[in-house]
């Protein structure tokens, strides 16, 4: 670990010690000014640790590795071989060599078999980091996302898969299910609503500020969890909070979903890895 | 009930924007080979829990608002599912039914089985003294004692945790009995929490 970011990290942990962890002595007023005060010390880019990962994601994506022992250099992430820059503000979108819409992390996994040969059952395995585990999933994420930061979202959405993946990706923000009756937009699609005292992003308003918000900050920092996180992981979480069974890593209804927010979210710049809580 | 008639007309206005979205965009087969693909199959015990049953069906096409005619249809469905306790005796102890409420855990696939809690604090205030809730539903402040603590609404009340639909079709509330979700005895431990007239919902 490099020491710029030892010190990231022990300034974002004495934040998590300064977190109002319960809220019983304030009304819903002051928690909102913590959350706020909060939410200001977590956008300074310096005191983000998140920037750990988008470093040991560009050394990952130098690495040789795989039965071909080549790097990830090659990779076509839609702007051609190795282009980086505004890649992942065109994502989710449709790739020929595959015939499928992908998002960054489906398209990464494609890479690492087509190009490296690499048996990606432990990248998969390890696609959530916690203590003691690093995701490789993660830290490929936050370096190659950064190279959009300060950028517009460009959803593509031409290609008759495309069109497909975000009617669907729309449905599925619809559809109600399983033993809670829960979709998507049972919590999302309103303003300035909460579950207990966490805010809820209304992602139904296209072009609104909180889905542009919402979508230009993933990937996350996550303080509570102590690890960067990818709109994989909080879908994963947001269903796990639905009460569905877990849903598929990388399957293609996520990757739906996720075009069709980003979508919504078209014209919203970028600012990744942000922090949260 | 006063307040679930308004709801109803209200649903009842809303009727044009509703028309306007009967036809999706995607057919069911395309979204059922998506949806198989997220969740190729049921864990063990869960058989029960996992369901697209038609009211979810169609409270999905409709986006939760209902042309008026299946609107009817869904409450007559989801009246006929409802089961009363056996004697009639819809309350319990409403000091169980504070902490059930304000519990939030059970049901999620990271957790070991436990008896699920009802977590009605994510969308409800409840009692004053609880600053910790959602706005996604009213709040239910003083709500026995707003009904006179009158048998008949309790009743109703127990039925309504025990299928929101059958009173408001589509509504966002879960349908808590229906899906064997909570016990009768929760139940009746909610609806105590909100009738008895010493329940800090009703101070
Ligand atoms: C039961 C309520 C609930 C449901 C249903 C739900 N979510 Fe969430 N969602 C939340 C909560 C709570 C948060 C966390 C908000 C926070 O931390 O500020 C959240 C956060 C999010 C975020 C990130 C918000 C941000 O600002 O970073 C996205 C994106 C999201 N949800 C999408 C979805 C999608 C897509 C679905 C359907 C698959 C869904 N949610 C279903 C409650 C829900
Ligand atoms: C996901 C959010 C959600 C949860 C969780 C939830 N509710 Fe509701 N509830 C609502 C909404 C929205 C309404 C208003 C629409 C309706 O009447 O169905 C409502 C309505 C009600 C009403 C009728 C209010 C009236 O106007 O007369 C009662 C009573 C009620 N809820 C009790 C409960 C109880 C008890 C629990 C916990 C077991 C609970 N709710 C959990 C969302 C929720």
């Amino acid at each position: 670990m490099k020491p710029r970011l030892i010190a990231i990290a022990a300034l974002a942990a004495g934040v998590v010690l300064a977190m109002p962890h319960h809220a019983a002595a304030q009304t819903p007023v002051d928690t909102e000014k913590e959350l706020e005060k909060y939410r200001q010390m977590m956008s300074d880019p310096m005191s983000n640790p998140g920037f750990l990962n988008v470093d040991r994601g560009e050394a990952l994506w130098g690495t040789k590795r795989g039965t071909k022992n080549v790097s990830l250099e090659t990779c076509d992430l839609g702007k051609g071989p190795g282009k980086l820059e505004g890649a992942y503000a065109e994502l989710p979108r449709y790739f020929a060599d595959t015939d499928k819409v992908m998002d960054l992390e489906q398209r990464l996994k494609h890479c690492m078999e087509a190009i490296q040969g690499l048996d990606t059952a432990d990248v998969v395995k390890r696609r959530f980091g916690r203590e003691g585990q690093i995701s490789d999933m993660e830290d490929l994420v936050a370096f190659i996302a950064n190279k959009s930061s300060g950028m517009k979202f460009n959803p593509q959405v031409t290609h008759p898969k495309e069109k497909e993946a975000y009617a669907v990706g729309e449905a599925l923000f619809y559809r109600r299910s399983d033993f809670m009756d829960f979709s998507c937009s049972t919590c999302h699609s309103e303003d300035d609503r909460r579950i207990r005292l966490q805010g809820l992003p209304n992602l139904v308003k296209a072009k609104g500020k909180d889905v542009q918000a919402t979508m230009g900050s993933w990937p996350t920092y996550r303080v509570s969890q102590s690890q960067l996180r990818t709109m994989q992981h909080r879908l994963w979480d947001c269903y796990r909070q639905m009460r569905t069974p877990e849903p598929v890593y990388l399957s293609e209804g996520l990757t739906a979903l996720t075009l069709f927010l980003v979508k919504q979210a078209e014209g919203g710049e970028l600012q990744v890895p942000s922090i949260k809580r | 009930m006063k307040k679930h008639l308004t709801l109803a007309m209200f649903a009842l206005l809303a009727l044009p924007a509703a028309q306007a979205q009967d036809k999706p965009k995607v057919n069911a087969a395309t979204l059922e080979k998506y949806t198989r693909a997220m969740w190729p199959k049921t864990p063990d015990g869960w058989e029960k829990r996992i369901t697209y049953d038609e009211t979810q069906a169609i409270c999905s096409q409709y986006r939760n608002e209902l042309p008026q005619a299946e609107f009817e249809k869904v409450k007559a469905r989801e009246l006929a599912t409802v089961k009363l306790p056996a004697d009639g005796n819809v309350l319990g102890d409403w000091k169980k039914g504070r902490s059930t409420a304000n519990n939030g855990r059970g049901g999620t696939f990271t957790d070991r089985p436990m008896e699920n809690g009802a977590n009605c604090y994510a969308c409800h205030q409840m009692d004053k003294a609880e600053l910790s809730y959602g706005t996604l539903g009213p709040s239910l402040l003083n709500y026995g004692k707003d009904r006179k603590f009158a048998p008949e609404e309790a009743r109703a009340t127990y039925a309504k945790i025990y299928n929101s639909m059958a009173v408001f079709p589509c509504s966002s509330m879960p349908r808590f009995g229906y899906h064997g979700f909570l016990t009768e005895a929760q139940m009746k431990d909610l609806t105590a929490f909100l009738f008895d007239p010493e329940s800090p919902v009703n101070k």
